[in-house]
């Protein structure tokens, strides 16, 4: 209990009843009474004339951090192959590492993986932390936040990254939760306040119609996860790193899940996150028909093709072709966008692209306005020709 | 089975406009709904005490007018509705969020399951399911579109993942996040709704005493992240249009695409 009454200085007026909004407080023997229902809220405090209620309670300050070192990634790797976010966020790590005169770990676990290390190390990893084990072998959520929990404790980061994939963000929470620090999701931008010290979180809200920059002042690791292909890989042949091996005993009893089985779906058309060239169709593709130009189109360009989220709920493109908020953040080369209006939704998805060009009859759709090169005309016109221009280079240069 | 939905009352984030003129958000008109994904949770327990028995809890944290999902819940065959409302719990970050639920369901307490949604269209950040399963201990089971097995001990689901699935046995008591693609959501029952809507209704709203929290560790106050400034997303391009017939436009397009060796 943080209230409490002075009872010698209760005069019994029952404000303080009138003033709690949860029933926590009563009278007895005609002096106020605070029941177990109390919340510490305060509410009753600021109506007591006699100042006969009291409190120990201190406003909320910024703990002292500054023993608190090091930007630490999650290695994720799946059957002895690292996924690209991790080799992505080292590179930022590096980045905000530089600013905060820290170093960068990758956080490697699995079973068998120590070869993984040096291409954690060329993309910015001072240092690789190796935890392995059969039971880590493959991610289970259980096994891989106990391990992080017991890591935080024993180094103490200053900032943990996890990539926003189906692992990072089955993952992160759990781990945030467990050693109990705020969790930012699928960040866009991180930068360091260059007074503060503080890691700068800016990530989309509301489907990408307004961003937010958030801030983790209370606790340690202040940690964000990050979609695939948002940030720039960096290579640095020249780096050295070292491993750090730690050990734990992980039993199977704890870890509770058990997978049966993984399945690897195969893959109709490559991913699109890694694709340079991405054709894409919105409402005005109007039928399948018309995805099937845009196809051609991207298979002589050497480019995949996508959809927004009319294109998927229309059934014209799979789920997994989906760009856009709800979809994938993508960073091709040249992003094609055919009839598509440029919802803010959309638009989200696509900011890292290199250069985009939209094709779209409505001369006003938002999409213009982000993109590098636009024509306004049909697409059912448009796109055959830029097909047939196309075929004659490559004729003529046959 | 004893199940517990979570179920949030999110704005219809496909309408949202920008204010052209200040960046705001345009909130007004803008319909509330039930998050998408917390239809497809409702709709895995309810089948799931149709062929098991039991019950389903549909529980929400919200300002008093979410109640509206909690009914809505009840509609599509809930049996109860808690609707946890307190001005303390508002501006909450995922780590008030979770604790506020966490406790309620430790109030509750009884269950063998917990269904979410994997994520709310308003937020987006998927973090709530996994955080309520680690506060109270048990495990869980993200992006769930199949459920293979079930019985009183233990259940098999399928979870998506990028380039495929994993099937994974878990005990109970567990918590799954579900995506849309494990079932297709049943309509609400209009004779249910307007049960869920009278006076005997089997809904109770809670607050912070109810579930025993000190207002500091929920709401903005409990909350760990902090919002330090919102703006609208900023996008700069050189924004040149060809025009022309359609075989000049195009070969003025591809003209810049070699130029920039594109392709």
């Amino acid at each position: 209990m943080t209230v409490w009454i002075d009872a010698d200085l209760c005069n019994g007026c029952k404000r303080c009843v009138k003033a709690c909004p949860y029933e926590g407080v009563e009278m007895r023997d005609g002096k106020a009474h605070i029941l177990e229902r109390c919340t510490s809220c305060g509410a009753c405090i600021e109506n007591c004339k006699p100042k006969a209620i009291l409190t120990d309670a201190k406003p909320k300050g910024i703990p002292d951090f500054s023993d608190r070192q090091g930007v630490w990634v999650f290695a994720e790797q799946r059957g002895g192959a690292l996924h690209s976010v991790s080799l992505e966020l080292l590179g930022k790590a590096c980045e905000l590492a530089g600013s905060l005169n820290q170093e960068v770990s990758a956080v490697l676990l699995g079973s068998g993986v120590e070869n993984l290390a040096e291409t954690l190390i060329r993309h910015g990893a001072d240092h690789v932390v190796l935890v392995e084990d059969p039971n880590l072998a493959q991610y289970r959520a259980m096994a891989y936040a106990t391990v992080f929990e017991q890591l935080i404790g024993r180094f103490k980061p200053n900032i943990l990254l996890m990539g926003a994939t189906h692992i990072g963000r089955d993952l992160a929470p759990r781990v945030s939760r467990r050693v109990a620090v705020g969790l930012t999701a699928d960040c866009t931008e991180l930068t360091i306040d260059p007074d503060e010290k503080i890691l700068l979180q800016t990530r989309p809200a509301f489907g990408g119609n307004i961003m937010a920059t958030i801030a983790n002042r209370y606790s340690r690791p202040q940690m964000a996860t990050v979609r695939p292909g948002v940030m720039e890989l960096k290579d640095q042949p020249e780096k050295k790193g070292d491993i750090i091996r730690e050990t734990f005993s992980i039993s199977e009893v704890d870890i509770k899940t058990r997978i049966l089985e993984i399945v690897r779906e195969a893959e109709k058309t490559g991913d699109l996150s890694k694709a340079k060239i991405i054709v894409a169709g919105g409402r005005g593709v109007g039928d399948l028909q018309g995805f099937k130009v845009l196809e051609n189109l991207a298979e002589i360009l050497g480019g995949q093709v996508a959809g927004t989220r009319v294109a998927v709920e229309e059934g014209w493109v799979p789920a997994d072709r989906q760009v856009g908020q709800t979809g994938q953040s993508v960073r091709p080369e040249l992003y094609i966008a055919c009839g598509i209006s440029g919802a803010i939704q959309h638009r989200a998805g696509i900011v890292n692209a290199r250069y985009i060009v939209a094709i779209n009859r409505d001369a006003g759709a938002p999409i213009f306005q982000v993109a590098d090169w636009g024509i306004v005309g049909d697409l059912h016109d448009l796109v055959p020709e830029m097909i047939r221009q196309l075929q004659n280079e490559g004729g003529m240069n046959a | 089975m004893n199940i517990i939905v979570l179920v949030k009352q999110v704005p219809d984030t496909t309408e949202i406009k920008l204010d052209p003129k200040t960046g705001n958000l345009i909130r007004e008109g803008i319909e509330s709904i039930m998050n998408p994904d917390d239809r497809h949770a409702l709709e895995a327990a309810v089948s799931i005490k149709e062929s098991m028995g039991g019950s389903v809890t549909a529980v929400s944290m919200g300002p008093p007018q979410a109640i509206d999902v909690i009914t809505e819940a009840m509609g599509m065959g809930a049996d109860r509705g808690i609707l946890l409302s307190d001005r303390a719990f508002s501006g909450a970050d995922t780590w008030a969020t979770s604790l506020t639920l966490g406790k309620a369901l430790e109030k509750i307490g009884d269950y063998d399951l917990i269904i979410c949604g994997r994520q709310a269209i308003d937020g987006d950040t998927a973090q709530i399911g996994p955080q309520v399963a680690d506060h109270l201990n048990i495990p869980h089971v993200s992006y769930v579109f199949g459920i293979d097995e079930i019985s009183e001990e233990r259940l098999v689901v399928r979870r998506r993942l990028e380039d495929g699935f994993e099937r994974i046995e878990t005990p109970v008591p567990a918590l799954l996040t579900v995506i849309g693609e494990l079932n297709t959501p049943r309509y609400a029952v209009v004779g249910r709704l307007i049960e869920a809507c009278g006076e005997k209704a089997f809904i109770e709203i809670w607050n912070a005493a109810d579930i025993g929290c000190q207002t500091r560790e929920i709401g903005l106050e409990g909350s760990l992240t902090h919002v330090i400034k919102t703006f609208a997303p900023k996008f700069k391009r050189q924004g040149e249009m060809l025009e022309g017939a359609s075989g000049e436009s195009i070969s003025a397009l591809l003209g810049k695409l070699h130029e920039n060796r594109i392709v």
